[in-house]
């Protein structure tokens, strides 16, 4: 395992660029109240919709155009940086944007007199930043301390999302870059096949690791100490709260831009481990993951709004380390380009392929049977790919 | 009482305190964990991995 961790010079000491960067993640459950204000002042209708153009469009172009960062900080920074409060404000800060978001996009979906063009709109942009939230949700369900895992918890209600907190860290975390984890994609999978397999695979595998959790501490799976079933509880508790005040034509709108966002959460997870797999060692068990077990991407823009979720192998490493913390690794995988645009890649199939299959042969140097592979897509892969040399 | 170390974010398993969250209660031996058994915090080294922590 290599860092680039480098120590400046004694006189110098570090200070952490991204800092004041990291504010941004708080732009993204600000954008459908920018986009309501960019309505308003022009008075076109479209604006409903720039939350999505923002996410898709804006920052895909961005990717590039802000490029990479690379550094990282040094083993002496680390202690420091996560015991920084300023840090842990800046995720916890964005529940209070979200719920706003949530609770005035449903009242404005009902009674704001929108067209249905609009309020799709609108849908898509709480989606999104519900989806997004999955992200924030995913650094504080890491940590160990009850506060920030009841946030998280939070923080997902909105896509009823409550079991990824359980599945995340005690299914994903241990089978990733297998082909028993639902939430790693195998290669000739497209994003649309992936996506049911994902979301049944991963609440199925949440409940029955709880279910075998209480079981242990000698307690019935229906009880509200499973912490899937007391944070899967939230949603219909804050879904039925909008629908009495708002009425049953809310319920329409809270359900589309939940499925849209858990989706949007779901694709990131097929970007992340496309392909990889984990070795099996002789006693049968698999290796520990190892940084190339993850796709990376360094990519400026999309780091500080999502939490360094793109330097992913440390984050497999090391579970538990805060954002602020995670290196980069010059042995890990990199994506061409940072997840705003891998997604975007991701839902066009075919496009996906051409640029990620010959990646994930290059990065095993040719040798297909060390690829997490789609069973029925064996034959073809093998055809396509066997007797070529992979582009480096 | 032992007490063993997970080598990647250093959780410590205490016999004497056990994992009562995870259903092994207080005084539960290591040796009683199953095989499977993987770190409460981190959940990416399990039982072979932990290192035994020596008491000065």
């Amino acid at each position: 395992m290599t860092s680039t961790a480098t120590t400046p010079a004694a006189e110098a000491p570090w200070k952490d660029g991204k800092r004041l960067l990291w504010l941004a993640g708080l732009l993204v459950p600000s954008l459908p109240f920018i986009g309501y204000g960019l309505v308003k002042a022009t008075g076109i209708n479209a604006f409903w919709w720039f939350t999505p153009v923002f996410i898709y469009g804006i920052v895909s172009l961005l990717e590039p155009v802000l490029g990479t960062d690379e550094s990282n900080p040094p083993a002496s920074a680390v202690e420091g940086l996560e015991k920084a409060l300023y840090y842990r404000w800046c995720v916890f800060l964005f529940l209070p944007l979200q719920y706003a978001g949530l609770v005035w996009g449903a009242w404005m979906a009902v009674r704001g007199g929108l067209s249905t063009l609009d309020t799709a709109g609108l849908a898509v942009s709480v989606g999104m930043v519900n989806g997004i939230g999955i992200a924030n949700a995913h650094e504080l369900g890491h940590k160990t301390n009850a506060l920030e895992r009841w946030w998280a918890k939070l923080v997902l209600a909105p896509t009823g999302y409550g079991h990824f907190v359980v599945e995340h860290n005690r299914g994903h975390h241990v089978r990733v870059a297998t082909p028993e984890d639902p939430a790693s994609a195998r290669m000739g999978e497209g994003f649309w096949a992936f996506l049911p397999r994902t979301v049944i695979g991963a609440a199925r595998s949440a409940w029955r690791l709880e279910k075998e959790r209480l079981a242990r501490c000698g307690k019935s799976p229906w009880s509200l100490d499973n912490d899937v079933l007391n944070a899967w509880i939230m949603t219909p508790l804050l879904f039925g709260a909008l629908v009495l005040w708002l009425g049953p034509a809310a319920l329409l709108f809270l359900l589309g831009q939940a499925i849209y966002g858990f989706s949007l959460l779901e694709v990131v997870n097929y970007v992340e481990h496309y392909g990889l797999l984990r070795r099996k060692l002789p006693n049968g068990r698999y290796e520990h993951c190892q940084p190339e077990h993850s796709w990376n991407s360094n990519h400026i823009v999309t780091n500080v709004l999502l939490y360094h979720l793109q330097r992913h192998s440390d984050h497999h490493a090391h579970p538990t380390r805060r954002y602020q913390s995670l290196r980069h690794f010059e042995d890990a995988p990199q994506l061409p380009s940072g997840y705003a645009s891998m997604i975007v890649l991701a839902y066009c199939v075919p496009a996906w392929r051409a640029v990620m299959d010959k990646r994930v042969v290059a990065h095993y140097g040719g040798d297909l049977s060390r690829i997490n592979m789609q069973p029925s897509q064996r034959d073809r892969i093998l055809a396509r790919w066997g007797r070529r040399p992979a582009a480096a | 009482m032992a007490r063993y170390r997970c080598p990647c974010c250093g959780h410590i398993y205490d016999e004497a305190k056990g994992e009562p969250h995870e259903g092994y209660p207080p005084g539960t031996r290591w040796e009683s964990l199953p095989d499977d058994w993987q770190c409460p915090d981190c959940s990416v080294r399990e039982k072979a991995d932990f290192e035994a922590v020596k008491e000065t």
